[in-house]
């Protein structure tokens, strides 16, 4: 038997993956920013999520490099008040996914110093291995 | 059975010569019993093509005639006309729709001519017997109801008075004016609401040809097209409404304050009470819900005492009238969501969160503060205002998916009206999109944001914060990518727009169709969008989905010219195909009397009986009768069974 191989990429494209990861339609969502104006997180992220959602409606591949998602408090404020009924806590667990997958370090508990790690809350800790961990 | 059949094929075009071999089929229908005559052509909706069917109607002497072409819904009305000016009854004319059955959904193949042909025998089967059918000729109530008496009412009543005709205006409320009445100014012209719609309703209430039904409600509506009998429920005024002089001496005398609904509880009533200055009729009424009197003990006459042309009478009943009409226009207006549903707006928790109908009151001459704006909570002239559009519109999980069109172009003059009452007063508004659609409105948002400098911001708030007197603003600038923190002294939401309350129990009597979000439904949302899918009754205004008062009003002339269409012909002329009943074969069992999904059929001693102008001929009857005692004309048994068996074979 012969396989014959394509020649174009194999990779998923990112807006694909996060939905297939999620189940939200991204297309769906008109870019109100409700998700943003609530969120409690939102001073110490690089995106709001709004425009994390923009970028991968216009399919940008390099989302995943934005921290926003592991600043993600998963609180639910932004999902609850969204009128087209996205998930948005949803996408950002697809989008930390995406990033553990693709081999990214972001956590690193191994560089901790063991006096500091001793100091710190252990959810927190184990919230961070979690994430780690996919 | 002995009918001269003619049969004629339409190649449209390409749509059917490309999948279906129309010489085949030409050679095959020529070839069936009964069929004198077959040809073929390009067009037969053409002028040229109908010329040729007359034409081999009187050469051939037919009698009957098959037209394989489109949809039957299409040009049916065309080519009955055709077949009718050569002499041929036009219920013997039958369509074999081999364009939307056949060529467009299957593929050029021999199969594909087959069922064009399964098809076109189908049709021949029924043209063989069929019977010559005469229209129904049925007289005409020339008189209109009009329910609703905002603007929408008022327009349609005047234009249709305007041509001769008497109407009935019926007013749920006790005084016309409906929505517009409230508000201050109007966009983009900035014109004095009141101003405008005044003369309209003097002119109105003036009109020798218009009756005016106020606190009033239609309950019950009988009949069809230009035979309607509608129920008028009069609610008591407790004003007797031609000794009422409108002195308002009885306000002072009455002892019980409530929240006026005109000022969308903002400002205060008596129980006795005319909801504003230019109220028409100009006529006081007793809201005995507030009175202290509330059952037949009179513990209170201080009004009656004050009124000087004894016109109180706490004695007055409801009364019903039944009024005969040829047609009804529906304008029941709209309400807006309640600030209740909002609960991360909160205005259940801070009286600073109004609707924008609420700050209409405000900014009214009329209105609780004169024309001054001032908060609810502490009466202070607020020095910022956020408007938040979008509350509830464009919102699919909890509010209504649809766009209320007027928000944005309210939003934009109530920012102006402040701006200008409040020069040195910051203004935020946040919304998602800006449609400005109309004549002059993308200049009049132009002009509110360039020339005022009024500060849109691009994204929706997520929640309102009480803070000190104040309310901290949760928004964003979503063409920035910041969030966006202010606090204000009050909170403006643009509501969405919904239909007014009872509007369901209306289209239940009234029998029309309303749609998901509880709007009536046009006929066609394109091509009659002034008619209901119920015959005789049309549409006027935002009871048919959001617009704003130049649309309600072309909206309401729409349904007005309709009314005058129906009204210029001296009798209705319809379709003869509807049921009929064998009287011999009835046994009275009503069966079909609970199928009807027209009310058409009654039991008049023991028989069936159809009212010809309600049957539309849909056939529900024909199966549900055991006695096979009735069915539509044009669709008997024989027929029917003939034309399957052709298509089985």
């Amino acid at each position: 038997m012969k396989t014959s191989m394509g020649s174009g990429s194999t990779r998923i494209p990112l807006r694909q993956q996060v939905e297939e990861l999620c189940e939200q339609s991204i297309g769906t969502c008109y870019q109100c920013g409700n998700c943003s104006s609530g969120c409690p997180m939102g001073p110490w992220m690089d995106a709001l999520p709004n425009q994390l959602i923009r970028r991968l409606q216009l399919g940008l591949e390099d989302t995943t490099r934005f921290a926003s998602p592991w600043v993600c408090a998963s609180c639910f404020a932004c999902g609850v008040r969204c009128p087209k009924g996205i998930d948005v806590p949803r996408v950002m667990e697809a989008l930390r996914v995406v990033g553990l997958r693709s081999g990214e370090d972001h956590i690193g508990p191994h560089t901790i110093e063991k006096k500091r790690l001793s100091q710190l809350p252990q959810i927190a800790l184990v919230a961070h291995m979690r994430k780690a961990t996919g | 059975m002995n009918n001269r059949v003619g049969v004629f094929i339409c190649h449209c075009g390409k749509n059917i010569a490309r999948t279906v071999d129309v010489e085949a089929l030409r050679k095959e229908a020529a070839g069936l019993p009964g069929v004198e005559w077959a040809e073929d052509d390009m067009y037969l909706c053409s002028d040229p093509g109908q010329q040729l069917i007359r034409e081999r109607i009187a050469e051939q002497n037919l009698d009957a005639v098959v037209v394989a072409a489109c949809s039957p819904t299409l040009h049916t009305t065309t080519f009955r006309r055709a077949v009718e000016s050569a002499g041929v009854n036009p219920f013997r004319l039958e369509i074999a729709n081999i364009r939307e059955q056949c060529s467009w959904v299957h593929p050029g193949t021999a199969e594909t001519t087959h069922k064009a042909a399964a098809l076109v025998r189908s049709g021949v089967e029924k043209a063989r017997r069929t019977q010559p059918l005469e229209p129904i000729h049925v007289g005409l109530q020339r008189a209109v109801v009009v329910i609703g008496g905002g603007v929408a009412g008022i327009q349609a009543a005047l234009d249709i008075a305007e041509a001769g005709y008497p109407v009935h205006l019926v007013e749920q409320g006790p005084n016309l004016g409906g929505r517009m009445a409230q508000l201050s100014e109007t966009f983009p012209t900035l014109d004095c609401s009141s101003c405008i719609l005044t003369p309209k309703m003097v002119e109105v209430s003036h009109h020798p040809l218009v009756t005016i039904h106020t606190l009033a409600e239609v309950t019950d509506v009988e009949g069809s097209i230009g035979n309607f009998q509608v129920r008028i429920r009069q609610q008591p005024r407790y004003v007797i409404a031609e000794g009422c002089t409108g002195c308002g001496d009885c306000v002072p005398a009455c002892p019980q304050v409530v929240p006026g609904e005109f000022d969308r509880g903002l400002g205060a009533r008596k129980a006795i009470y005319i909801p504003f200055p230019q109220a028409v009729p100009f006529t006081y009424t007793l809201d005995r819900e507030h009175c202290l009197n509330q059952g037949p003990l009179i513990i209170c006459d201080r009004c009656a005492q004050a009124c000087e042309p004894r016109a109180i009478d706490f004695d007055q009943q409801p009364s019903e009238e039944l009024v005969e009409a040829g047609a009804i226009v529906l304008a029941t207006g709209c309400d807006t969501l309640p600030l209740s549903h909002f609960r991360e707006y909160g205005h259940d928790r801070h009286p600073d969160v109004i609707d924008g109908l609420m700050f209409e009151r405000l900014l009214s001459a009329s209105g609780p503060t004169h024309g001054e704006i001032r908060r609810p909570s502490d009466h202070r002239v607020p020095k910022s205002i956020a408007f938040v559009q979008c509350a509830g519109s464009r919102d699919p999980e909890r509010g209504k998916a649809y766009c209320s069109q007027i928000c944005c172009m309210y939003t934009a003059k109530h920012a102006l009206l402040y701006h200008h009452a409040v020069p040195d007063g910051k203004v935020y508004i946040f919304y998602i999109d800006i449609r400005a659609g109309g004549k002059g409105y993308e200049e009049f948002v132009e002009r509110v944001r360039a020339e005022d400098g009024i500060n849109y911001i691009r994204g929706k708030v997520a929640k309102l914060i009480p803070k000190d007197g104040k309310l901290e603003v949760w928004g964003v600038d979503t063409l920035l990518g910041e969030q966006v923190k202010v606090e204000v002294d009050l909170v403006v939401l643009a509501t969405a727009l919904v239909p007014s309350q009872g509007i369901q129990e209306l289209a239940r009597v009234a029998r029309v169709a309303i749609d998901g979000d509880g709007f009536l439904s046009e006929a066609h949302p394109k091509l009659r969008p002034v008619e209901s899918q119920t015959r005789g009754i049309y549409l006027a205004g935002t009871a048919q989905g959001p617009r704003d008062i130049s649309a309600t009003v072309a909206h309401a002339a729409g349904a007005a010219s309709k009314v005058l269409g129906l009204f210029s012909h001296d009798e209705l002329v319809e379709e003869p195909t509807i049921a009929r009943v064998n009287e011999a074969l009835c046994r009275g069992c009503s069966f079909c009397v609970s199928v009807c999904p027209y009310d058409a059929i009654s039991l008049h001693e023991g028989t069936a009986h159809v009212n010809e102008t309600l049957c539309r001929g849909c056939g529900a009857c024909t199966p549900a009768c055991f006695a096979a005692a009735l069915g539509p004309r044009g669709f008997e048994d024989d027929q029917i069974l003939a034309q399957i068996r052709a298509l089985a074979c």
